[in-house]
């Protein structure tokens, strides 16, 4: 195009006309392969938006965030509820319970035909009981046991084992029958819909070492007072469906999934606040210390440095000890202890970035145009710094959600009733072998927010600084 | 060089001066006081009690003798150990504590080189991406989930087995120190392979590395005597966090596998609000960690021959 119109004007070529050698107008849009400028922020959008593993990230973030906060809305449970005819129960996707007549304890079956108590047999000679069997089905309202007499029995000893009995242990002493002509047992204790193994010795003066065995499995039922205490109107024979768990239940029976949405609040919530705050602080007076400079940077860079090296980690159990007495207290006093000690990075890291800037060429001209250190600072400095500053900011918070869990686990961090995942954890981590979900879940959160936070920075310090980039 | 060594130190011993005041003052605070938990008493047992512990006194006189006998060395009385200084609660239990992180940080520096260095040559293949797996899960995951998990791991070897294979918890035996130590040095030994992998990389295009190559020593040389031997140098500057990680992971760690070390008493003593101890094992903390710190930072001009740690950095 150039160098047709710097040709010196010779005759047209056949087939051209005058009006083909007008000059091109921006008129005709066709300016050549220009397109919008992008903005630092648009151009960082689009390379994170490229990046699989941080946009992965990102969906997980929004996913705890929205978990956490709409959830509640959603799974409207009292999340301070106790329950204890149901704790500790495993996770499932709904529970029901036969509504029964209110249970009447069983006589026992007593045979006449047999001596009650016979003498002069041993024991530790008599055979297992014949024929144990379920008088009828069993619910956990009631199991009931019959078993032929044993000839010579002066009483018999019924066990229940949640195990397949093994060796000589039979598993819990249930009760004990002293009559050898009384051949019926029943079971209310504390039954769950699970399989038991009930033995029967028998004994006289010494318990038999053979035992009878049977594998019972009881159907959940309810007795009818409870149940319409629960849903009035309810009748006989109709299945009682009991509130729905889907996690599970805690130790005093409260549902673990509303839990684990009100903790995620306070994981969450001291992972963003407490950053957010000391990320301010400490850009403040970053800020201010690079852009004054001399003996004022010194003496607060002296005493960054002095931050710096406090052990951390010691001085937010002090604080949490000294401040966290009293309710709801304790994650005030977390996010102060964690203030108190993490601005220094951030301060140190703004000055550095601001030391850099001060000299550049646009802030001398903007102080040429006569503004204010203020204007200057707020203005100039500090928005340039913000790129750093935001992934900073992103690896603080699973930093921050780290160390609420740590400290909440050894019972320094915030204190129960209030949950957070770190104590929930802790609540759990005592009963890991028998109701592992109460430990698994909590466990499982905490995880997988500061994974996905420490993704979404590592796809952020890639997108906005490629100077930072790592090397992958 | 001395005079760099003493600034330092001078530094530290203000930090460690800072967190005893502050651990002072902030003990002081507390509502309630230690003696409160104790049995009901007549008002001469309590006044004897607080003139034993020197609670009867003002803050300031207390606060005095306080620093007076820290300055000595005497971290006092324990509150709630019956007739047990903190002195000797730290002389007993702090070895263990010491054993069990020196093993750990010999796992995580260990581990994380041989680890980094493997990913590095290994970079962009299956290996790799295993690797920085399993660094991101370290990072992530807190120790006392791993923990967890390997104490249900050894509870089922041990059922599966029929007899004890490794203890689930406790302290004696080697074998008792292996999973606790290899939990706690876990998240540093991640931490570690991610930036033995970076350092590597960096090296491996220096122009001393083609010289090598050129001069035609056998790879395997390369690989050890210039290519490991500088990317471990950064390695030696986070030893001073990794450190300080490893000890205050012990206070999860010990109380999870139930070993009798010093981050257990630490963590009793603030659950039970143990004024001395907590004020005498924050202090003793403090200065182990700012001394640590110290010594790693004049190791490194040690070992990195073109840094120089008494001023003018390159």
């Amino acid at each position: 195009m150039s160098t047709a119109s710097s040709q010196p004007a010779a005759a047209p070529a056949p087939g051209l006309r005058g009006e083909d050698f007008a000059p091109v107008t921006s008129a005709r849009g066709e300016r050549g392969p220009t397109r919008p400028s992008l903005s630092y922020w648009a151009d960082a959008w689009i390379r994170l938006k490229k990046n699989r593993q941080a946009v992965v990230s990102l969906a997980m973030v929004v996913l705890l965030a929205l978990f956490c906060t709409v959830g509640p809305l959603l799974w409207r449970v009292d999340p301070n509820a106790q329950d204890l005819t149901r704790y500790l129960e495993a996770p499932s996707l709904g529970r029901t319970a036969v509504v029964l007549a209110e249970p009447v304890p069983m006589e026992p079956m007593t045979l006449p035909d047999v001596p009650a108590r016979a003498q002069g047999v041993d024991g530790a000679s008599l055979p297992a009981p014949a024929k144990l069997e379920l008088l009828e089905d069993p619910t956990t309202l009631s199991v009931r046991l019959r078993w032929a007499p044993v000839p010579g029995a002066a009483g018999y000893q019924v066990y229940r084992s949640t195990a397949k009995p093994e060796g000589d242990y039979l598993g819990l002493p249930l009760g004990r029958i002293d009559a050898g002509n009384v051949v019926s047992f029943e079971d209310t204790f504390n039954l769950e819909a699970q399989t038991y193994y009930y033995s029967v010795v028998a004994a006289n003066g010494a318990d038999s070492p053979r035992a009878a065995t049977v594998t019972v499995r009881p159907a959940r039922a309810i007795g009818l007072a409870a149940a319409q205490a629960l849903q009035p109107g309810i009748a006989e024979g109709a299945t009682y469906r009991y509130p729905l768990r889907p996690l599970g239940t805690d130790n005093l029976g409260r549902d673990l999934l509303v839990r684990l949405m009100r903790g995620g609040q306070v994981s969450l919530s001291i992972g963003f606040f407490a950053p957010l705050l000391y990320l301010l602080i400490g850009v403040l007076i970053g800020g201010i210390s690079g852009y004054l400079g001399g003996a004022a940077d010194q003496w607060i860079m002296r005493f960054v440095d002095f931050v710096l090296a406090l052990p951390s980690l010691l001085v937010l159990i002090l604080i949490s000890v000294a401040l966290g007495a009293g309710p709801g207290r304790s994650i005030a006093a977390l996010i102060i202890g964690l203030v108190a000690l993490s601005w220094s990075g951030a301060a140190r890291l703004t000055r550095g970035q601001v030391l850099q800037l001060r000299e550049s060429e646009f802030v001398q001209a903007a102080r040429l145009l006569g503004a204010k250190p203020g204007y200057l600072l707020l203005r100039h400095l500090l928005p340039n710094t913000l790129g750093v500053i935001l992934v900073s900011f992103t690896f603080a918070i699973p930093g921050a959600i780290f160390t609420e869990a740590f400290l909440s686990f050894i019972g320094m961090g915030v204190k129960p009733p209030m949950p957070s995942w770190g104590n929930m954890a802790e609540n759990g981590y005592n009963t890991f072998l028998t109701s592992p979900h109460l430990f698994i879940f909590p466990a499982l959160f905490i995880s997988a927010a500061v994974l996905a936070f420490n993704l979404l920075g590592d796809g952020l310090r890639d997108a906005l600084d490629p100077k930072l980039r790592s090397r992958e | 060089m001395l005079r760099y060594v003493l600034k330092r130190l001078g530094a530290g011993f203000l930090t460690v001066f800072f967190l005893a005041t502050a651990t002072f003052v902030l003990m002081h605070s507390v509502p309630g006081d230690p003696l409160a938990r104790a049995k009901a008493m007549t008002p001469q047992i309590r006044a004897n009690l607080e003139a034993k512990y020197g609670l009867d006194k003002p803050k300031l006189v207390q606060y005095g003798v306080y620093l007076a006998n820290m300055a000595r060395g005497d971290f006092g009385i324990s509150f709630t150990q019956q007739n047990r200084t903190v002195n000797d609660i730290i002389r007993k239990h702090f070895p263990v504590s010491a054993k069990l992180g020196v093993f750990s940080l010999f796992f995580a520096t260990l581990g994380g080189i041989a680890f980094g260095a493997a990913a590095a040559r290994a970079r962009g293949r299956v290996g790799d991406g295993l690797l920085m797996l399993f660094v991101i899960l370290g990072i992530s995951v807190p120790s006392f989930v791993f923990a967890a998990l390997a104490q249900w791991g050894m509870t089922e070897l041990n059922v599966w087995a029929g007899y004890t294979v490794i203890p689930v918890a406790g302290w004696g035996s080697l074998r008792h120190m292996l999973v606790p130590a290899l939990v706690l040095g876990l998240g540093s030994m991640a931490f570690l392979t991610r930036l033995m992998r970076s350092s590597l990389l960096e090296v491996i295009h220096q122009d001393y590395v083609r010289t090598a190559a050129a001069k035609g020593l056998s790879p395997r040389r390369i690989l050890v005597a210039h290519q490991l031997r500088n990317a471990i140098l950064p390695v030696v500057t986070v030893l001073g966090p990794a450190i300080a990680a490893i000890t205050t992971g012990g206070f999860v760690v010990e109380q999870v596998f139930a070993i009798p070390g010093l981050g257990r008493y630490f963590v009793q003593a603030v659950q039970q609000l143990d004024y001395t101890m907590i004020m005498g094992l924050t202090v003793f903390y403090g200065a182990f960690l700012v001394l640590m710190v110290i010594l790693v930072d004049l190791a490194y001009g040690f070992v990195d021959p073109r840094i120089s740690v008494t001023g003018a950095r390159a």
